[in-house]
């Protein structure tokens, strides 16, 4: 048994450098040149500037924008290290609420924010997305019931005619990949970035 | 349920299945030593590796060699590991600046790589510096792996050999199995990865100003070749807290596909390499149809009940389903499915949040643990997770005619039962005996998240999840404690470890023992009968042991959701 004890040294620290230095090193440096933007983050850059990236949700409060869906991340709160405040769109702390169904917590929340949606827009149903939050809390995306609800606020806050947003929304619906797989889906900072334009 | 989801599952399930041969027919041939297309390159490679560590790759072990080799093994993995977590301060590739880890919350992670359980009581993103994911925990994930696999492959050889003494070569079969089966799926994975957006970079986290003007800072790092690993080799554990919810690390529909069908390709395929190596294909498929009878009723119920959605969603008039911690690219059948998925096989990555699912939708998960993962299970864990359950069938059957069982040409007796039953008996020993401690000492009571009886599921969740090495949680408890970090890391250490030793030790004894051709007596184990017996063991044996628990948690859950009670 005893001379098991040199492979187990130097076999795992071989196989160590192989799988946990020069694979990811050298996955980096192909990917680097292959697929130099997504490797980076799929990153947005406006004026010189990164706004985002088209893949993480970002928080919008305004009225003029579409709102992405709830986003359950925190942030270590700066008064008390030990202690975390609410934070969305937190992206270097994902995470979701973790309320489970019979949650009294969840459904006071879930039950506020269907009857702010309601006043919002008393015409349609109230799409379950948008009362609801992501896995990630950083979900770029709503279904397009949930942009399409969106539209008369955004219209109104904008000064814009609502068949005007309404093909803007229309545009952005992504559909199934190859008409099977995922869910139809609006990526909303692409959808407010195409809102920006429009209004100028 | 939808006509387009069922066709997303049955999509699925026709890839997963159209991988086993291929894909079997190559690992049989880099266990037995035969050379393939790959050899030409990486030959060389793994002489030289066992050239500077002193391998004879001629030299077979007695199966007691072959398990101290692998524990040695895992002793300097751990090493490694902790060794990296306290120090990541002052190690290079930490531009996120991140601080050592906490002794207890390293002993934890340490011992949960190891395990090829990957549970994160560490915030990923939030916690490790990019050499901590790379060294420690990338490497970990192809080691862990290749581990479950060389084991698997270890008791295959008891079974298919007749009076031999040694059951392979653990340093050669490692070795082995990372360089020609996971780490060449890992390089074309990670680039397909990286293609559907995932980042692969060693910069910094981005500094983002938003549409509103506010500052978001995203983490980005190495996570495309952490990925590949993670899900090819079953470990789950995340680049991000989130894991795969999050959208850099499963970014697409596609992505998301792929990484289930990664999940299940090596477990299924274990099952043809079983199949070949005992010289009878059909007693592969024969295994692989018990654990897809187990596995599409899983899919049912829980895509079932994640489609219903909750009281609550339904008497504010809201369809679609139960959105809480799901993601919109995903929508509840994916999520629905990667649930299951993750947890049949002892993956643990998750793409939506366990701990929100319908108490029904929550307890299939939590149920695939239980019985041990050997629904496909774990690369190499769940094939012989699952040969053990076989052997206990046959043990019955036997009692049921009066005759010594047999099973692929080998007379099944005390011992073998014995170790199957020592094997068996020790997980529910850790999850249910942890959960009744925890349940009572108010200190661990406080982490749960979330009141009633879902706090009870939380903590059994953790503990099942723990001891069946899945890594999956209900993300709500806080694991990050004293208490949670040891008692979480026995759980690990013994799910793993009591397992191995007894199912190596099977592979010792039958190995030893004389090959006899089947006679007219001898049940034959490719056909529906068998696989019914297998099904209705499994069933009878986990529904005996973890059914009260269930009572007391997602059972009741149900109920109380049903009459509108609220926690």
């Amino acid at each position: 048994m005893l001379r098991e004890i040199r492979p187990a040294i130097l076999i795992l620290l071989l196989l160590t450098a192989i799988t946990g230095l020069a694979y990811p090193l050298a996955m980096t440096a192909i990917a680097g040149v292959i697929f130099p933007k997504q490797a980076q983050g799929s990153l947005i850059e406006k004026d010189g500037k990164v706004i985002g990236s088209s893949l993480i949700g970002q928080e919008f409060k305004d009225d003029k924008y579409f709102h992405g869906r709830l986003s359950a991340t925190s942030a270590p709160d700066p008064a008390d290290s030990t202690k975390t405040v609410s934070a969305p769109y937190n992206a270097a702390n994902s995470g979701g609420s973790n309320l489970g169904p019979t949650s009294k917590a969840l459904a006071d929340r879930i039950k506020e924010d269907v009857e702010k949606l309601k006043t919002e827009n008393p015409s349609a149903a109230v799409p379950v997305d948008l009362v609801t939050t992501s896995g990630s809390g950083l979900d770029p995306d709503i279904s397009p019931e949930g942009a399409l609800f969106q539209v008369p606020r955004v219209a109104k806050a904008r000064n814009l005619p609502e068949a005007r947003v309404r093909q803007l929304v229309t545009e952005h619906i992504q559909g199934r990949m190859a008409g099977l797989l995922g869910e139809p889906r609006v990526n909303v900072l692409a959808l407010n970035l195409a809102l920006d334009e429009a209004s100028k | 349920m939808t006509v387009i989801g069922w066709m997303q599952i049955l999509l699925y399930c026709a890839i997963v299945v159209a991988l086993v041969k291929p894909l079997g027919w190559y690992m049989t041939r880099v266990f037995n030593g035969e050379s393939t297309f790959l050899s030409p390159v990486l030959r060389p490679v793994e002489r030289g590796l066992y050239w500077i560590g002193g391998v004879d790759e001629k030299r077979e072990q007695h199966w007691l060699t072959y398990t101290v080799a692998m524990l040695l093994f895992h002793v300097g993995g751990f090493l490694i590991i902790y060794g990296l977590m306290r120090l990541q301060a002052v190690l290079p590739l930490n531009p996120a600046e991140q601080s050592a880890v906490a002794p207890d919350l390293s002993f934890n992670t340490a011992i949960s790589f190891l395990t090829n359980t990957n549970w994160q009581n560490y915030g990923g993103e939030s916690t490790l510096s990019y050499l901590t994911q790379m060294v420690g925990l990338t490497h970990q994930n192809f080691l862990s792996a290749a581990t479950g696999i060389a084991l698997a492959v270890a008791l295959i050889r008891g079974f298919s050999r007749s009076s031999m003494r040694t059951i392979g070569n653990f340093w050669v079969d490692v070795t082995r199995t990372t360089l020609y089966v996971l780490l060449p799926i890992c390089v074309v994975y990670t680039l397909f990865l990286v293609w559907q957006g995932m980042p692969q970079t060693l910069g910094a986290y981005v500094e983002a100003t938003t549409l509103e003007g506010a500052k978001q800072t995203i983490a980005v790092g190495p996570v495309a070749s952490q990925v590949a690993i993670k899900m090819l080799g079953t470990n789950g554990g995340g680049f991000f807290n989130a894991n795969a919810a999050h959208p850099f690390e499963n970014p697409t529909a596609l992505s998301n596909l792929v990484q289930m069908i990664s999940i299940f390709a090596i477990g299924a395929a274990m099952t043809n390499v079983f199949g070949r190596m005992v010289g009878n294909q059909r007693q592969g498929w024969a295994i692989l149809a018990v654990m897809g009878v187990l596995f599409l009723s899983g899919v049912a119920v829980t895509y079932w009940a994640e489609a219903n959605g909750t009281s609550t969603l339904a008497s504010l008039g809201l369809s679609g389903g139960n959105m809480e911690g799901k993601e919109v690219r995903f929508g509840i059948v994916a999520s629905s499915l990667f649930a299951v998925v993750t947890t049949a096989a002892s993956c643990g990555a998750v793409n939506a949040m366990h701990d929100s699912f319908t108490a029904l939708g929550g307890m299939i998960p939590l149920i695939n643990m239980q019985l041990g993962e050997i629904i496909v299970g774990g690369v190499g864990a769940g094939l012989y997770g699952m040969l053990l359950f076989v052997v206990l069938a046959i043990f019955v059957a036997g009692l049921m005619v009066g005759r010594t069982p047999e099973y692929v040409g080998k007379k099944i007796e005390a011992r073998e039962v014995k170790m199957a039953m020592l094997a068996i008996l020790v997980l529910p020993l850790m999850y249910l005996g942890w959960t009744a401690v925890a349940v009572v000492l108010p200190s661990a009571v406080a982490s749960m998240a979330n009141s009633g009886p879902h706090g009870f599921t939380e903590v059994l969740y953790a503990f099942t999840s723990a001891t069946g090495n899945n890594g999956s949680a209900f993300g709500g408890l806080t694991g990050n404690t004293f208490f949670y970090n040891l008692t979480l890391a026995s759980s690990m250490f013994v799910g793993r470890f009591f397992m191995i030793v007894p199912a190596m030790a099977l592979a010792g004894s039958l190995a030893a023992k004389k090959s006899i051709p089947p006679s007219a007596g001898t049940l034959p184990t490719t056909g529906g009968l068998f696989v019914g017996l297998v099904v209705g063991v499994i069933l009878i044996i986990g529904g005996l042991t973890f059914f009260p628990a269930l009572a007391l948690g997602p059972i009741v859950e149900h109920l109380a959701m049903n009459a509108n009670t609220l926690f």
